[in-house]
């Protein structure tokens, strides 16, 4: 399909052309840091398509929220025990998250491998399927703490519909699904010219020259770092200072770990079975019946986080547990680093 | 397995797993002060299940718990389930009887495998609760009994008042089918069976290490002091079967309560050898 390009002044008419068919999330500045005056951006449905912000940087939460809500009902049924009637409950609109970075795009990526593969969770892929993704690539690092070029997040080949490049005074638009050239027709988007394709290939070259590898090793080889590393002291060492507060598991992208609930209506008549957030950094992830836990120890749970990050998700789906946004490292307080854990234990490969 | 393998929108129309299947309980009895047995039968569709598989039961309003099949499928339609009281959900079916509906998931997970024991010794020991869904497959065995060469089974409890389908094992006792020896720790006044753990019941067998399949299902401690009773033995490390204990929320490996390393015991277990629990490491 062939690239287009979007003038920067006819971004807001084409988010509201968009906003006629569909809801439309994108960055949106949430507010200005009382410390440092600086502006903070977060994922919002857009009441008002001037707030897009493309500008935005690193957000505490990623666009998983719209497609793997923090809470969703799985379950519907009447609290009569005679006949309870269970229904699924299925929830979804037609979405655009707009402006996605490449990151985030990867993640999403995850997140469809993990629900889709093997029995397939409609829950999850319901909302998926009826959600447009338009990516924006990033010229630079939005964040000290990311990582996202070793991890191979940085250039995705799919999982996008359009993927914007800020060329200046435009937007160079790459088309890459049907969908996509459809949500292009809706508005003014004119066929890449020359000259577009030129300031896309600068860009390119531009975001080629900002990141740089940060980890010692190359990602292909975590895997085998993480397991010969899986008896050392060095997970106890790292979580000496955990608090296992589970803000790592809240904040990234690929964390789709659930526990599952019974919610009674006000009404006392119907009940609800909802899945919410779970963290397997908290002590009771791994508690069976009768309350043996089979994870008791802090530094068990970080290790078994930093496995799935780098080891656990990618072999049961293929695709990467970790991203390298650096959302985690961000939102720990007792500032424990995947970046610097993976860098420490690169050492234990063999070599 | 890439991007381009997932079909977004088909899976978009899958049918929900999430969604419970009603049952009806066809028998509900006390077994002890803590564990009832519930005889179900699904209101659809029979429950087409393995020795050694688990379904997840919901008491609607209060919630759901996974729970091991303790029968074996040649009974025919219904099937039973051993359940301990020691959550909400266990809880809530203390008061559940007959008649009542049951929402019911699966059944989930691997299952014994049965065929490969054909032909060999089946020695099997059981720990408290263990003996649930350790006589699916005891059940399984005894139905085709011309299969199987020597049967042997070793149950213990803490106290006899906590012993499970004692009328079952005193039949399996006295039938011949199977050697059944039973012991406790703490015994009462009436009781005139072996004393003590029941890694002491192995004096009083012969394993025959060759031809031996060892099927050992309890309480971690229990365990770990049974699997070197057998390794003892001779018995290799890939003919002595577990069964292993977790909390599934989800059943179908998404939700990550029963994950050990890279294993999802929901769908790769619950049952393992000993050789592939010893690479588990937080297994047991």
């Amino acid at each position: 399909m062939l690239p287009k390009a979007l003038e920067k002044k006819d971004l807001a008419g084409w988010v509201a052309a968009l906003a006629e068919a569909r809801r439309v999330a994108g960055p949106v500045r949430k507010e200005i840091s009382p410390a440092d005056g600086s502006e903070r951006f977060g994922w919002e449905f857009l009441a008002d398509p001037e707030d897009l912000r493309l500008d935005y940087d690193l957000t505490v939460l990623g666009p998983k929220k719209f497609l793997w809500p923090p809470m969703q009902s799985l379950v519907h049924y009447d609290l009569d025990p005679a006949d309870p009637k269970p229904e699924a409950v299925l929830e979804h609109e037609p979405m655009v998250l707009f402006g996605v970075h490449p990151c985030d795009v990867t993640a999403i990526g995850t997140l469809d491998a993990a629900f889709g593969q093997q029995v397939a969770d409609p829950h999850y892929l319901a909302r998926r399927a009826d959600t447009a993704i338009i990516g924006l690539d990033c010229e630079k690092p939005c964040h000290e703490s990311s990582f996202c070029l070793d991890m191979e997040s940085l250039y995705p080949a799919k999982g996008y519909d359009l993927m914007l490049t800020d060329i200046g005074h435009a937007y160079y638009v790459e088309v890459a699904t049907a969908l996509g050239e459809a949500l292009a027709s809706a508005a003014h988007l004119r066929p890449a010219g020359p000259e577009d394709l030129k300031a896309r290939q600068a860009a390119t070259e531009r975001k080629r020259a900002a990141f740089h590898l940060k980890l010692p090793l190359e990602v292909k080889y975590l895997p085998e770092a993480l397991d010969a590393s899986y008896d050392s002291l060095v997970w106890q060492a790292i979580a000496r200072r955990c608090f296992s507060c589970g803000s790592c598991n809240t904040v990234c992208p690929t964390c789709y770990c659930f526990d599952v609930v019974d919610e009674i209506a006000a009404d006392l008549k119907g009940g609800a079975r909802v899945r919410r957030y779970d963290s397997c950094q908290l002590d009771p992830f791994a508690e069976v019946a009768g309350g043996e836990s089979f994870r008791k120890e802090r530094w068990s749970r970080l290790r078994h986080r930093m496995f799935r990050k780098g080891k656990y998700i990618l072999e049961r789906t293929g695709q990467s547990g970790c991203v390298g946004c650096g959302r985690c490292d961000r939102a720990c307080v007792a500032s424990i680093s995947i970046r610097d854990t993976f860098t420490q234990i690169s050492g234990s490969r063999e070599s | 397995m890439s991007l381009a393998d997932i079909n977004l929108q088909e899976g978009a129309k899958a049918e929900s797993p999430y969604v419970p299947k009603m049952a009806r309980v066809v028998e509900a009895a006390e077994m002890t002060d803590t564990e009832r047995f519930f005889r179900l039968e699904m209101e659809d569709e029979p429950l087409r299940y393995e020795p050694g598989q688990f379904v997840s039961v919901t008491v609607f309003g209060i919630g759901e718990a996974p729970i091991s099949i303790s029968s074996s499928p040649t009974q025919g339609d219904v099937f039973d389930l051993t359940v301990r009281s020691v959550g909400a959900v266990t809880n809530a079916l203390k008061t559940c009887k007959k008649g009542d509906r049951l929402g019911i998931r699966g059944p989930f997970g691997n299952h014994f495998d049965y065929a490969a024991m054909r032909g060999k010794d089946v020695l099997f020991v059981a720990g408290g609760l263990g003996l649930a869904p350790m006589r699916s497959l005891i059940r399984y065995v005894l139905d085709h009994r011309k299969d199987y060469r020597n049967v042997t089974i070793l149950v213990g409890a803490r106290e006899p008042r906590l012993l499970l389908f004692r009328d079952e094992l005193a039949a399996w006792a006295k039938g011949g089918q199977a050697k059944t020896l039973v012991t406790v720790d703490r015994p009462d006044d009436s009781w005139k069976g072996n004393v003590g753990v029941i890694t002491r019941l192995f004096k009083q067998i012969k394993v025959d290490a060759a031809n031996t399949f060892a099927v050992i299902v309890g309480p971690p401690v229990m365990f770990k002091f049974t699997v070197l009773e057998v390794l003892a033995e001779r018995v290799p490390e890939n003919r002595i079967i577990c069964s292993l204990e977790r909390h599934m929320k989800c059943g179908i490996g998404k939700c990550g309560h029963c994950q050990i390393r890279g294993t999802y015991v929901c769908r790769d277990g619950p049952v393992f050898t000993y050789d592939q629990v010893k690479r588990l490491r937080e297994g047991i």
